[in-house]
């Protein structure tokens, strides 16, 4: 007789409830997940136990590599674009409609402006195997000031932002940071983790 | 549907409801759990959660009149040299003697807990060297927040710096002559 019933109630069990919470899960995880944004260069960023959240928008991010190469991040496209027109002006190149557009679509770069057109005319996976150089950021040459005068013109009320790699000499930090006190941004951000022991 | 219709007679059709009965109404969810499963595992892997941090900075501006720059007396001040290899040198005023500490919790945070307590103008110069690490500064920098230093600034690494860490400084010479 027990043999007989375990055949008529077939071992099925009541999925309903954990579809439920995992529907509920991946609905959560869909809506808080914003995807992080391709870096052009990885950057390791000290610790610190500050606790001011990074604004989502209106801002640059001045990131160093930890070999000392420096790139450049702004959000917003049309800010971007228009940054980009002053730049062409300063520096006597035209951009095409294509390559603009492709600029606005590109996250972090470190090119200086004088291949920057060709840059931009590659398409986005042949940009992926370029060591990109870094920006200019020393006296001789420093393409750095102009970005960021260009990125207040297009967008006055942007937030500057410095990340910096660990291991990055002081040297190159400095001369970033110097760049910007010349340009009168004495307030800006310097990117941080948390901390893990208080 | 089809096949109801083939059915026809009466005692066909109740046959037919019979057999709709023992249909079972549960559809297998397997596929569907394993998507969201799929896709509960893909969201939870790329999510983010902690946004990266930030630290104000506020820089003096460049004052090329030195007249109108501060000035500090030096008994108020305390040199802290950023160096390679994670070392910390710190004096106050312009005279030795230079002592090393770390970045521990035992090393530059006393120092600071200490001479700010024994002297609350003590204003903290910040000299990074430049083979120290950017990590270095921003180290010291949460340092200042952690104990709560308001008056400090970053400055360059001089000479005269180098002069009084290596001990060869013109003051020691002041110093020799005066007895």
């Amino acid at each position: 007789m027990g043999k007989v019933k375990v055949h008529r109630n077939p071992p099925s069990l009541d999925m309903t409830p954990m579809v439920d919470l995992a529907f509920l899960l991946v609905t959560f995880f869909m809506l808080t997940t914003t995807f992080a944004p391709e870096e052009p260069v990885v950057v390791d960023i000290p610790n610190s136990v500050s606790e001011i959240i990074l604004p989502d928008k209106d801002r640059i991010i001045i990131s160093v590599a930890d070999d000392g190469r420096v790139f450049f991040d702004m959000d917003n496209k049309n800010h971007r674009m228009s940054m980009l027109r002053y730049m062409g002006e300063k520096y006597g190149i035209s951009f095409s409609p294509e390559q603009q557009n492709s600029f606005a679509i590109l996250s972090g770069f470190g090119i200086p402006m004088n291949v920057l057109p060709q840059f931009l005319d590659m398409d986005p996976d042949e940009r992926k195997g370029v060591t990109q150089p870094g920006i200019p950021a020393d006296s001789v040459n420093n393409e750095l000031a102009d970005w960021i005068v260009f990125a207040r013109m297009s967008n006055p009320k942007v937030r500057i932002a410095v990340k910096g790699d660990r291991d990055t000499n002081y040297k190159t930090v400095e001369q970033v940071i110097n760049t910007l006190i010349d340009r009168k941004v004495l307030r800006f951000n310097l990117i941080t983790g948390l901390e893990q022991e208080v | 549907m089809a096949e109801i219709q083939q059915g026809g007679g009466g005692g066909h059709k109740k046959g037919g409801k019979v057999r709709a009965k023992k249909q079972s109404t549960k559809i297998d969810m397997t596929p569907m759990v394993d998507l969201a499963f799929l896709l509960l595992t893909f969201f939870i892997l790329t999510t983010t959660f902690n946004k990266p941090k930030t630290m104000e900075v506020n820089m003096p501006d460049k004052v090329d009149n030195p007249e109108q720059q501060t000035k500090i007396n030096e008994k108020d001040i305390l040199n802290v040299v950023l160096a390679e290899d994670d070392k910390i040198f710190w004096w106050i005023g312009l005279e030795p003697p230079v002592s090393t500490t770390n970045y521990g919790k035992d090393g530059v945070r006393k120092v600071l807990l200490e001479q700010t307590r024994a002297n609350p103008k003590m204003m903290v110069l910040i000299k990074p060297k430049d083979e120290s690490r950017y990590e270095n500064m921003v180290n010291i920098l949460d340092e200042m927040d952690i104990t709560k230093t308001q008056r400090y600034a970053i400055v360059e690494f001089t000479d005269d710096d180098k002069a009084i860490i290596s001990g060869e400084l013109p003051t020691e010479e002041v110093v020799q002559e005066a007895p």
